[in-house]
């Protein structure tokens, strides 16, 4: 394996200014790498021929002194994200063959910045997953192992597990993701890497397949925060075409990173600690909490009184948003159709061959929180309660600067090894929804091990806009952990 | 008088409420850069917002909002401040994105009201419910293909306004009335053209019967009506049908129903209709729609004189009737018109000529305001020699029509074909003379008592001058001749 | 909360999804336990609460009233299953 593979993006960039290698060279590292780790299935589309060219193009630009924020740097593309000429399935089958005559805004965005896109990653079906499992494209292979158990195929957690698998396994130094109730910070976190959702407006959602638009945020997976700092500053940005797009400027992540988080009070949510949290997860936290205190940081216990609430909430707004994103793919005018007698059975033949069980789940219970006569019970209630969990957010951030939690209750599980009650499979998100619903910006980046040998994520949630703090206390955090373990597969 | 109809059991009284879809004036669509023309190639005013293409978003066009809220001052309407847009979920081939942007619980306008000017010339007020935005849907063609539809997404996402009044009109009458004015005042405004034939004024009518002092009865809606003269005819249809399944001892059902124009008759569309369930929730691509007072106040500012204010001032200013008014006002170019004729002359004679022979020359050769068949100050400049002596009335109605013929000028041809009047009395006495003494027996009888040949003389006069001679100096002369 | 198999055979009709006749069972069990999941709501207090619709603490922004868009036909129907003379195909639909 080439060291280049190995290098985070603020080493390689430094490297290719240097002259050390090319963008070609570094490039081509990153594809023999994706070559070798292509059992984990973590790519739908592989556009390798593409990147080659945008590399020469780069090599080009770095000459002239006319580098991007990002040249040269290989990432990943979660299939979610319009790619002009490029098939986006979203990993349903519903849109096999769907090639989008467009770009997405965010991958424009880091396509300017010089970066290159080596393919198409892995998702749930339209992003509905905590595992990959549901996508009509096979699963995704988690590129750790246990400790105990190193046949075991595991998830790489999701929706965004191709994303966090390709990181991971240095097939690409970083990968775009998109964060609905977890799906850019629970991946991060089994995959033993760092990603950031944003503050809800942060980055646009033009182009970008919607699952839930008003909880649905892309956002930046590499393996530093710091990485995680130069990614976002190429995504995120303004965008009249999308009109939940915030207005703000895109402040310099990278000069956040001042290693000093002295002062800083950090917000230890006292209802994170559920009945039945593993002591391992407990006992993950409490390192992250020393960690900060001894760095100059203030623990300070705050209460989230609606957290408990946050899951069914979720489960109701997210299915009904779906249900109504989702009626597009009516076999119209792209995507998949089933011929039916008349146009009613071309919709429903379309629709349920095109769409997974999960996806077809969601809509149904979407459909039914919607329909007349529960709209108050269920969708109106679960608006209500969505403020009452934002308030708590508000008032905590009036006494703290950041809150600290654990990503997820579990480490990465075996592929197959879950029962088949969705709601069981939810619950892998009961700490990272809560910010979803209040629209701030989240990040999981890697505590340590368990004693299986698999990675466990710590997540930080910040205020509205200010992903700035949230990447500093984690790039503290990052170097007073020091989490240097790396997957097997990597390793070998 | 109320408008009844005469059942086997009494009299039944009718209640019409109206939905007017009026496509808004703009260049772009509601929620897209694309075009909004009429009559445009298939699917090239589409951009991929409108084809709901994954990942794309919807971006508010401000003339829509604009439009809407001075549609809704023109309707003397309260302007809500914060409006919500909530999609209407449902499968259609023209509905793209599977569902139709609109707002339901929170509409850009609340209440107003529209004041019908009757044949008649009374008046009456018809509340308006609501007003509020949404998309149109595209085009389904259903004859092109022996198994197919085709689609068309031109309209798609084209601004539209819907427009509710209360059920507060009681004839076929009324709610022509109605819709002829507010197409008025949309026009006035510049809103939206209101062109039913192209389709970008259509209306729905929500219908029942009633007897006199019954709350309302169950009402049934017919969707697809696209003249004012097929509403008028689909109402007293509907009405009809109603009362005779309640007279035959059968209940009204609350539905759609289509008019067939060719048969003349609401039909049912149950049979194809799926249990709505619409599914409204507010658009999450979308944030409220937040006015500032500031920005209404500006607009209202900015309204043109509206058809009722302008024909009460040419009631007052131009003592013109209730009718002429009325008339006159109901398109804005009309009136401008008829004001341009009338400036600093007598309004009352250009109100005349303009309702008159220009009217009846304008319908003769199908022509529009836009185009007249002579200009207003040229009909202006024909009044004028009509004021000052130069033409009698009855030479001005030939000048017109070689007005209308040639384009000239009046004072042109009256000069170019002498049609001057005479106003000279020695000429006049002279013809007058010439008359008296070819007709001896004639001038006897008048002076035995014959009163009424009076007349003839005057003709015989304005014979042999060519009809040139001024009649009142006719008549003064004649008179004193015969005294 | 349970849901029978007739209500999942309405909604399955709204939302445009053919479901067979033996899926109903499993799928009216599955959605019975989702909404008697979600339904721990009914004890929050919500009593004068706002429902939120989104977390953008602003306002709609409008755009200018230009066309930009469309004239794209090429494009709009790249992906169609079925065309013909520009126009989008599907099966006909009867009014
Ligand atoms: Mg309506
Ligand atoms: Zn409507």
């Amino acid at each position: 394996m080439s060291k280049l593979v190995s290098l985070t993006m603020a080493e390689a960039r430094k490297g290719l200014a240097a002259k050390d290698f090319t963008a070609v060279e570094l490039v081509d590292a990153h594809i023999r790498q994706a070559e070798a780790a292509r059992p984990l299935n973590a790519f739908v589309t592989e556009t390798f021929e593409a990147a080659r060219a945008q590399a020469a193009a780069s090599d080009q630009r770095l000459a002239k002194g006319q580098a991007g924020a990002m040249e040269g740097l290989p990432i990943g593309m979660k299939d979610l994200f319009c790619t002009e000429g490029v098939r986006t399935t979203a990993c349903s089958k519903i849109l096999d063959n769907f090639v989008p005559p467009y770009e997405s805004t965010v991958s424009a965005n880091l396509k300017k910045a010089g970066a290159v896109v080596l393919g198409k990653t892995a998702l749930d079906e339209f992003a509905m997953g905590s595992s990959n499992m549901t996508s009509a494209f096979g699963v995704v292979e988690n590129p750790w192992k246990r400790a105990s158990d190193p046949a075991a195929r595991l998830v790489p957690g999701g929706s965004s597990g191709g994303s966090a698998a390709a990181v991971a396994a240095r097939m690409v130094m970083g990968a775009t993701g998109t964060d609905t109730g977890g799906s850019i910070r629970q991946p991060a976190a089994f995959c033993g890497i760092t990603g950031i959702k944003p503050t809800y407006g942060r980055c646009s959602r033009w182009g970008v397949i919607a699952f839930a638009s008003s909880l649905d945020q892309a956002g930046p997976m590499a393996r530093t925060a710091r990485d995680c700092a130069i990614m976002l500053g190429a995504m995120a940005g303004f965008d009249p075409k999308d009109s939940t797009s915030a207005p703000v400027p895109v402040p310099n992540f990278e000069a956040a990173l001042t290693g000093d988080v002295r002062g800083l009070k950090v917000g230890i949510p006292r209802e994170y600690r559920p009945e039945g949290l593993s002591a391992e997860i407990q006992a993950l936290w409490d390192k992250g909490i020393a960690l900060l205190q001894a760095a100059g940081a203030t623990p300070v216990e705050i209460s989230l009184p609606h957290t408990k609430y946050a899951l069914p909430t979720y489960y109701i707004v997210a299915p009904a948003e779906c249900s109504s994103n989702l009626a597009r793919y009516d076999g119209l005018r792209y995507g998949r159709r089933v011929e039916g007698k008349s146009l009613d059975e071309m919709y429903a033949k379309s629709r349920a061959a095109g769409f997974g069980a999960e996806v077809r789940r969601r809509i149904l219970i979407g459909t039914y929180v919607l329909s007349a006569g529960y709209y108050d019970a269920y969708y109106a209630k679960a608006q209500k309660v969505r403020r009452l969990i934002a308030e708590d957010f508000t008032k905590a951030f009036q006494t703290v600067d950041v809150i600290l939690t654990p990503t997820a209750p579990s480490a990465a599980f075996g592929i197959g090894e879950t029962d088949d009650n969705p709601v069981t499979m939810w619950l892998n998100d009961v700490f990272t929804i809560p910010t979803s619903l209040a629209g701030l910006p989240g990040l999981s980046l890697p505590g340590g091990l368990s004693a299986d040998g698999l990675p466990l994520g710590l997540q930080l949630i910040g205020r509205p806009f200010d992903e700035e703090t949230v990447l500093r206390v984690a790039d503290v955090m990052e170097k007073a952990v020091g989490f240097d373990a790396v997957p097997a597969l990597v390793e070998g | 008088m109320a408008y009844v109809i005469e059942g086997e059991t009494g009299d039944w009284e009718l209640v019409i409420g109206l939905e007017v879809h009026a496509q808004v004036t703009s260049k772009s669509k509601l929620f897209s850069g694309a075009a909004t023309d009429f009559g445009a190639e298939p699917n090239t005013q589409v951009s991929l917002v409108d084809a709901a293409m994954p990942g794309m978003l919807p971006v508010i066009n401000e003339k829509c909002v604009e439009q809407a809220v001075r549609t809704g001052l023109g309707l003397k309407a309260k302007i809500n401040l914060t409006s919500v847009f909530a999609r209407k979920n449902y499968f259609y081939a023209d509905l793209p994105q599977g569902y139709q942007i609109s707002q339901f619980e929170f509409p850009i306008v609340g209440e107003g009201e529209v004041i019908l000017d009757m044949p008649d010339g009374s008046t009456r007020t018809v509340g308006i419910e609501r007003l509020h935005l949404e998309q149109d849907a595209g085009k389904s063609l259903h004859d092109q293909h022996p198994s197919k539809s085709f689609i068309d997404l031109n309209r798609a996402g084209v601004s539209l306004m819907e427009i509710v009044s209360k059920p507060d009109m009681r004839s076929p009458e009324e709610a022509a009335a109605y819709v002829t004015k507010l197409r008025s005042i949309l026009r006035y405004l510049g809103t939206c053209d209101g062109n039913m034939a192209e389709g970008s004024m259509r209306c729905d009518a929500n219908v029942s019967v009633r007897k006199a002092g019954e709350p309302y009865r169950t009402r049934a809606e017919i969707k697809n009506v696209n003249s004012i003269r097929f509403l008028q005819q689909a109402i007293e249809y509907e009405a009809r049908r109603q009362i005779d399944v309640y007279e035959d001892g059968g209940q009204v059902v609350q539905e759609t129903r289509l008019w067939d124009s060719t048969k003349g008759e609401t039909r049912s569309m149950r049979s194809k209709e799926q249990a709505h369930d619409y599914r409204y929730f507010p658009d999450p691509d979308l944030l409220p729609l937040v006015l500032e007072q500031a920005y209404v106040d500006e607009i209202k500012a900015g309204l043109p004189e509206l058809p009722d204010e302008k024909k009460d001032r040419f009631i007052k200013d131009y003592g013109l009737s209730t009718y002429d008014a009325g008339v006159l006002v109901a398109e804005q170019a009309n009136a401008d018109f008829f004001e341009a004729v009338a400036r600093g002359r007598d309004p009352k004679l250009a109100c005349n000529w303009v309702m008159g022979d220009f009217a009846a020359a304008q319908n003769r050769l199908g022509r529009t305001i836009d185009d007249p068949v002579v200009s207003a100050a040229d009909l202006g400049g024909l009044v004028d020699l009509i004021a000052d002596n130069t033409i009698s009335g009855r030479i001005a109605k030939e000048v017109f029509e070689l007005m209308v013929d040639s384009g000239k000028a009046p004072a042109v041809i009256v000069e170019e074909k002498g049609l001057k009047q005479v106003t000279d009395t020695g000429a006049i006495e002279a013809a007058i003379d010439a008359v008296l003494a070819a007709n001896p027996d004639k001038v006897a009888d008048y002076k035995g008592g014959k009163d009424k040949l009076f007349g003839f003389f005057v003709g015989q006069v304005m014979k042999s001058t060519g009809g040139k001679a001024n009649p009142a100096l006719v008549n003064d002369i004649l008179k004193a001749k015969l005294a | 909360m349970s849901l029978d198999k007739a209500t999942v055979r309405t909604i399955a009709n709204l939302a445009r999804l053919e479901v067979r006749d033996d899926e109903l069972d499993h799928l009216a069990g599955e959605l019975s336990n989702i909404m008697t999941f979600v339904e721990q709501l009914a004890e929050v207090n919500t009593d004068g609460v706002q429902p939120m619709t989104s977390v953008a603490a602003m306002s709609l922004p409008r755009r200018a009233d230009e066309v930009t868009d469309g004239n794209c036909r090429d494009k709009v129907l790249a992906n169609a299953p079925e065309q013909q003379d520009g126009f989008f195909l599907v099966p006909k639909v009867v009014e």
